[in-house]
């Protein structure tokens, strides 16, 4: 909206393909190790909340302009409340699903 | 493919070959009337391509209203063939089917399309805003609701509907076990309309963040709004749980994975996990702005400032909050130990706290109020027994160690449906009512009005209140038929008889509409309910540019503000008139829809052709958008003058 008539400078968006690339080979790591890796299931999940985390990083600072400061401070409520939601959900899913090893 | 659909529909029974003919003559009949009448070009100018936050919160209004018909058709289906023990009104794959589509369709295609007509005709209003942040994505949003809602609803005529129950827990849901395209319709028909669902959450976020007119701080907006943000603040933030629950479940079934197949080290439970913590939150979604809609028709129609504002914000944020530590409620008896259930029962039941409170500030604004009882009140007083009810068996459903008998018991039926209709869908009613005239210029009927209320209303309680006493009486969800031995008969009579009663109110409601375009009371005032918050300032139906002058706000319900001080003399602040940019329309969103829906289709049936073609659809309307150079319109200060006049009668 604000740049009507005045079109922005156009360079080619590296940090896009870098974030996207990144994400990318994130999944395809976690997927490897699932799949090839001997590893126990404690440590495979470990290893997996790792590449989750990066996963994360490149989220913010490629693509959700986290590294831009200008804004008032519900911003980082909302990137706060969002950390809650994800900490709730990863960290109840593991409690929950731990019950009874016998289902595995 | 097509002989498999064409064998689909010879061995279907009667009902649905019937079904299938009405809707080749339904289309017939539209296709024909919109020629004779020319108004192709009509549709297609004003309505397809419109990015118009106003017509495209009729367009979601319209196709939530034809859903709940077609969800309700669907309860009446089930209702009667429970009326009696050992009926066969229907055979136990059409019911299976019938109550899978009625409560898919009933969240996901009645209250979610229902709730975001709300956002839609009354956000960008309320806030004093032109439009919401991103018009064009909020096309693209409604137009993937549409084609998901469409890819699920044909299901019954292309190949079967889904029937492994709104939930589609596998291994039910299994290839092995429900084989056939049903299941793939379901996940295809509602990931499609969830990726419009989370841009619209995105998109409200902004409208409301960014958007607001100067002065209106947030401690200064309405609490509709209030509500909406909470609402999205959970849209964003759970449906990517459901996307990635159905997405597992959809490469399961198409592509041959295992994430939620025993035998090949998947876990099925894990779906049950993911899809309840979308599941849960999603009741929030539904909830929340309908707790909105009451707070501005409890302050408007008892002529108050809402009793304790600030309390009524810090419990929307605590729901939207807390909800996100409910889930495993839903699933108590999968057993995952007494530390998980006991943290999730108490957090449960302390979500009634801010819902409490949220009531017990109603009963206090409406406390020596002046009340009117218009529609939108009546809804608003229907809701509070109803709800209080439903809370309380609610509580009952979150003590652990008693979920294990009420757990998929007619109870637990009546307790969602009390909640989900008596907080929903009456909210919803009532938004409706309310929001009318402003939209389309017109109020709807009273008293037919209050005859849908009250056989919709009375009908309610005679349909569900019996069922508690199924459940406790042992009938669990999702059976059939049952034996004359099992006592359950007069009960079930009694419910079916409810059912019919609601279905009669829902006739009302669609007389009360078709009556109320012809003879409908105008509103030439704009302001019907003497009304306390910016939209209310507008000429209705709104002209398309919302705002000929942003207004300049300083205090809570605004409007009320501004007509007690022009009551002293004093005119209101107003930014000077300018030009107003506006976004063009644009078939895009249209487009990118339908290519959605050919690679849903594509996908439903296992043929990669179709679907390959479907997705190069969406990229290329994806680029298209991308390398598009349109920075849409202005609409001059002489036709805004002129406009103004003619709406304003001056």
């Amino acid at each position: 909206m604000k740049n009507i008539g005045q079109p922005a400078k156009r360079t080619f968006p590296w940090s896009h393909v870098t974030g996207y690339v990144g994400s990318i080979v994130l999944t395809v790591l976690a997927l490897l190790f699932t799949v090839k890796a001997p590893f126990s299931q404690g440590s495979l999940i470990t290893i997996l909340l790792g590449f989750a985390i990066l996963q994360i990083l490149i989220q913010l600072i490629f693509f959700m302009h986290i590294t831009e400061k200008n804004g008032p401070a519900y911003h980082s409520i909302a990137i706060a409340l969002g950390f809650l939601f994800t900490f709730a959900v990863v960290a109840g899913s593991i409690w929950v699903m731990t019950f009874g090893s016998q289902v595995q | 493919m097509l002989k498999s659909l064409i064998s689909y529909l010879q061995n279907a029974n009667l009902m649905i070959q019937i079904s299938a003919v009405a809707i080749i003559l339904t289309l017939v009949g539209i296709v024909f009337a919109l020629t004779y009448f020319k108004k192709w070009g009509w549709l297609w100018r004003e309505w397809i391509t419109t990015v118009d936050h106003k017509k495209i919160g009729i367009m979601y209004l319209v196709c939530a209203l034809l859903m709940f018909f077609r969800g309700g058709v669907d309860a009446l289906l089930m209702r009667t063939q429970l009326a009696f023990p050992n009926l066969h009104f229907l055979n136990a794959q059409h019911y299976d089917e019938i109550f899978t589509t009625h409560g898919t369709i009933m969240i996901l295609f009645m209250a979610m399309p229902f709730i975001f007509a709300m956002f839609n005709l009354v956000v960008p209003l309320q806030i004093g805003a032109r439009d919401v942040a991103f018009p064009f994505l909020n096309a693209v949003s409604f137009w993937l609701f549409f084609f998901g809602a469409m890819l699920f609803n044909l299901s019954f005529v292309l190949g079967g509907s889904p029937d492994a129950g709104w939930v589609g827990y596998p291994p039910l849901s299994e290839l092995p076990y429900s084989p056939g395209p049903g299941v793939n319709y379901y996940v295809l028909g509602i990931q499609i309309s969830g990726i419009g669902s989370i841009a619209t959450g995105i998109n409200f976020i902004v409208t409301i963040l960014k958007m607001r007119a100067p002065g209106m701080t947030l401690m200064r907006m309405p609490l509709f709004t209030w509500s909406v943000l909470a609402s999205c603040i959970v849209i964003i933030f759970a449906f990517p749980a459901l996307t990635v629950a159905l997405a597992l479940l959809g490469m399961d079934r198409i592509f041959g994975t295992h994430f939620f197949t025993m035998l090949h080290g998947g876990n099925p439970m894990m779906y049950i996990n993911l899809f309840w913590v979308w599941g849960h939150p999603e009741v929030y979604i539904v909830i929340l702005p309908a707790y909105g809609i009451f707070s501005e028709v409890v302050s408007t129609f008892c002529r108050k400032y809402i009793f304790g504002y600030k309390s009524m914000v810090v419990s929307l944020m605590m729901i939207s909050i807390i909800s996100y530590f409910v889930w495993v409620h839903h699933f108590f008896t999968m057993g995952a130990g007494p530390g998980v259930n006991s943290f999730f029962a108490v957090a449960s039941m302390a979500v009634g706290i801010p819902t409490g409170v949220k009531v017990f500030n109603w009963l206090f604004t409406m406390f020596r109020g002046r009340i009117r009882i218009t529609l939108p009140m009546l809804w608003t007083l229907a809701f509070i027994p109803c709800f209080a009810v439903g809370g309380a068996t609610g509580i009952m459903l979150a003590v652990a160690p008693a979920d294990y008998q009420f757990h998929n018991s007619y109870f637990l039926i009546a307790h969602f449906h009390q909640v989900l209709i008596g907080g929903v869908v009456y909210g919803l009613l009532a938004g409706m009512y309310f929001w009318w005239p402003k939209i389309l210029g017109f109020k709807l009927n009273e008293t037919l009005g209050k005859w849908a209320f009250w056989f919709f209303n009375l009908g309610f309680y005679v349909c569900f209140m019996p069922q508690y006493a199924l459940g406790f009486m042992g009938m669990t969800r999702r059976v059939y038929t049952y034996p004359a031995e099992s006592g359950w008969g007069t009960l079930n009579f009694v419910s079916t008889i409810g059912a019919f009663m609601m279905g009669i109110g829902f006739l009302f409601i669609v007389a009360q509409i078709l009556y109320s375009i012809r003879h409908g009371e105008r509103d030439t005032t704009g302001d019907p309910w003497d009304g306390r918050t910016l939209e209310w300032s507008l000429p209705s139906p709104v002209p398309h540019y919302n705002f000929a002058q942003i207004p300049v706000v300083d205090d809570m319900d605004a409007w009320w503000k501004m007509k007690q001080q022009q009551k002293e003399g004093i005119q209101p602040q107003k930014e000077p008139l300018k030009p107003i940019h506006m976004p063009s329309p644009s078939s895009l969103p249209f487009f990118m829809g339908l290519a959605f829906f050919i690679c849903g289709f594509g996908l439903v049936f296992n043929q990669f052709t179709i679907a390959t073609i479907g997705l190069i659809g969406v990229v290329i309307c994806m680029l298209w958008r991308s390398l598009e150079k349109d920075t849409g319109y202005y609409i001059s200060v002489e036709e805004i003058k002129k406009n103004e006049a003619a709406v304003r009668g001056l």
